[in-house]
């Protein structure tokens, strides 16, 4: 059993290390270009930073390992080659997939919830919270003072308001 | 009524915490639909000296299916492009996406091919050109040659039975 156990583990052990030396030869192949020519690749980044990987929808494509977002940077760096502007490569990646590949959302007419929503959220809340602190306020400056007088300024207040309905 | 307002609030944040989970991240809608497929030419799986462009169905309401042998939702919609295949519903083109020869013949081989043709796209520049992004796609191209749905994602069989079925019948009423 102990000898079973011990084979298991080392079998682990070796699955572990060959994942990890299979990680490390692929980041190897994918940082090579950058030696090749750092003016371009810089390039390539700042456009790639601006452009969504579909596969892992909260990465960019310069931060993502997916195929699709290798593939496209590969596209970015022929245009680039190609003599193309970052404009035209960006025109070309939402021709293809649509507004959604770009990181920061274009502002248009459906998307200005998402633009300016937050905005008025935060309007709402200040506006409550104004009006919560007035209230507050108001409560304080009764609290103040003789306990007996506070006392009969309820009673009074609330027989007030029972009259006025 | 004021008492109740929190609850309100939290009520309304719960209807949109369950509509936000039932939408499907992945489905994006295509800035392809109502284009013109994308042209290219591209050799043809199991036929080395022919090539295949989409110009060649114009005429024909077709399926485009991007599949490859290295991807499992595949499977999972493989039976039913066999059944579309086996009741001559629509001619279906495959796309063999960055996918090895061998491995997509074996894999057509063993599941069944129900494809008139797959098209050998291995750089993926094809898949690219048609905004693929998750592997199977399934395009619905019209006899112009404009894209009419795109469909992400394993077809499954409510969706071949309430989407596809019915936009085919509207096609070929209209084309007819």
């Amino acid at each position: 059993m102990n000898r079973f156990l011990n084979t298991c583990q080392r079998m682990a052990l070796g699955i572990l290390l060959s994942l990890f030396s299979l990680s490390s030869i692929s980041i190897a192949n994918e940082a090579k270009p950058l030696a090749d020519n750092p003016e371009l690749e810089a390039k390539v980044q700042t456009i790639a930073i601006e452009l969504r990987c579909l596969v892992c929808q909260n990465e960019t494509i310069a931060g993502s390992h997916a195929d699709l977002a290798v593939d496209l940077r590969n596209q970015i760096r022929t245009q680039l080659q190609n003599g193309k502007s970052k404009d035209d490569i960006i025109s070309y990646m939402v021709d293809r997939y649509g507004d959604f590949v770009l990181y920061k959302p274009p502002v248009k007419s459906n998307t200005l919830v998402l633009w300016f929503g937050p905005f008025i959220i935060l309007l709402v809340g200040l506006w409550a919270l104004l009006r919560q602190i007035r209230q507050g306020r108001v409560q304080v400056k009764l609290d103040s003072g003789n306990p007996d007088d506070v006392l009969k300024a309820r009673t009074l207040l609330s027989s007030a308001k029972k009259d006025t309905k | 009524m004021k008492r109740f307002l929190p609850l309100i609030i939290f009520a309304c944040l719960c209807v949109f915490l369950v509509i936000g989970l039932q939408l499907n991240p992945k489905d994006i809608p295509s800035p392809l639909i109502g284009k013109a497929a994308p042209q290219f030419s591209q050799p043809i799986l199991n036929e080395t000296h022919q090539s295949f462009s989409p110009e060649q169905m114009r005429g024909k309401v077709w399926l485009l299916n991007v599949w490859a042998s290295w991807c499992v939702s595949c499977r999972e919609e493989h039976p039913l492009l066999n059944e579309l295949a086996k009741q001559q519903t629509i001619p279906i083109i495959g796309l063999n996406y960055k996918d090895q020869d061998d491995a997509a013949k074996e894999w057509l081989s063993k599941m069944g091919d129900p494809y008139q043709l797959s098209i050998v796209d291995r750089s993926g520049n094809v898949g690219i050109n048609y905004g693929v992004y998750g592997v199977p796609e399934t395009f619905l191209i019209n006899s112009q040659g404009i894209i009419v749905h795109k469909f992400t994602g394993p077809l499954t069989p409510s969706l071949i039975r309430k989407e596809l079925l019915p936009m085919l019948a509207k096609l070929n009423q209209s084309s007819s």
